[in-house]
């Protein structure tokens, strides 16, 4: 199963469930409560989803490695390979 | 005496690790790049072999590509050029094919890659057997160096979505720095059709499809010093369009 149906499926599933609470569909006369509980569910799962996001791509930002070190072992590798790699005979 | 010992089972052990280097204007580069792998190979004392595939860069990096040969030998350094720019996707498939070793190292040459990572590479394969160890910029002491706030928002945005909608086993998708067992290289790069930083995706992508084993390395990124990224132009959209196509076919 694609990554598509299985989203699709996922996402039809919770839509049925939240059709048959909100509208009572199967007649189950469940108490009000839960019809008023379920029918903003959506919007307040998009909002939540939303803010996870956002937090979490933000605070990986921040925390994203900046290798200072890495760099800086790098230039001094160049250096060393050039003086080496000329005493081999290379031609740059 | 230990460390002979060591050097001495790895030897008998019979793995050898093909290096694949594309080049495509990388003149600078590639002399320190080469330098730096035998610089760690040799630290190591693992069998290895660099395969060199230029597609015809006008800057001469074929000529100096030559040179290195002469310096460390035909059997370390093997050049495989083809005669005009094909795509990085095609110069993987034409590279394996004149590999001899059994795994298989896939690394830029314009130095974000380091050297210094390749036995952690090789040490976690053993620890897990796994089919593919992928480098990973988003994990541990993993990082990158040059990058400004907006390329960290791009890439980290880019990564959340892509590990939202297709639940890879990996965390650092569009790197391109792995080790591969060289039949599972084979068997994938046959199946991806991308182009790009997509191309690196849909390879790991597909490797969950397979059910193939990865393990994960922290290196650190550091941006190309020297030459030009080839790979620019409208990134994000080819991104996201890879990204979908993946989403529906995998
Ligand atoms: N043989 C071959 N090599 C290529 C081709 N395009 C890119 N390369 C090489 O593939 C590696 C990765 O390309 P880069 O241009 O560095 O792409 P990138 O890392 O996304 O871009 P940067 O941010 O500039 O580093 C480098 O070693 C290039 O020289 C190609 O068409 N053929
Ligand atoms: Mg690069």
């Amino acid at each position: 199963m694609t990554k598509l149906l299985q989203w699709l499926l996922g996402v039809s599933l919770l839509v049925a469930v939240w059709a048959l609470v909100t509208w009572d569909l199967l007649d189950l006369s469940l108490p009000d409560t839960y019809r008023d509980v379920a029918w903003p569910m959506p919007l307040y799962l998009l909002v939540s989803f939303g803010c996870y996001s956002l937090a979490t791509v933000g605070y990986r930002v921040a925390t994203f490695n900046d290798c200072e070190d890495a760099a800086l072992e790098l230039q001094q590798q160049i250096k060393e390979a050039k003086d080496d790699l000329k005493r081999k005979g290379l031609k740059m | 005496m230990a460390s002979r010992k060591t050097s001495h089972r790895i030897r008998e052990n019979g793995d050898k690790y093909s290096v694949l280097l594309p080049t495509y204007n990388e003149r600078e580069n590639l002399p320190l790049i080469v330098w730096l792998l035998v610089k760690y190979f040799g630290e190591s004392g693992h069998n290895y072999e660099v395969i060199i595939i230029d597609d015809g860069s006008p800057d001469g990096t074929l000529e100096v590509a030559e040179q290195l040969q002469r310096i460390y030998g035909q059997d370390r350094i093997l050049l495989r050029p083809r005669a005009k720019k094909l795509g990085l996707g095609t110069a993987y498939i034409h590279g394996v094919k004149h590999a001899t070793g059994n795994f298989i190292f896939i690394m830029d040459a314009d130095l974000s890659h380091h050297p210094k990572f390749i036995p952690e590479f090789i040490q976690k394969q053993k620890e897990g057997n796994y089919d593919l160890v992928s480098g990973t910029r988003y994990r541990g002491n993993g990082g990158v160096y040059g990058w400004d706030l907006r390329r960290k928002l791009i890439s980290r945005g880019a990564n959340f979505l892509t590990q939202v909608l297709l639940r890879p086993n990996a965390s650092d998708l569009t790197g391109s720095f792995r080790l591969y067992k060289k039949e599972v290289l084979e068997n994938l790069v046959e199946r991806c059709v991308s182009k790009g930083y997509v191309f690196q995706m849909e390879m790991i992508v597909r490797a969950r499809q397979l059910n193939y084993s990865v393990g994960e390395v922290p290196i650190s990124f550091v941006d190309r010093v020297y030459g030009e990224s080839k790979l620019g132009g409208n990134e994000i959209l080819s991104f996201v369009k890879g990204l979908l196509v993946l989403f529906a076919t995998t």
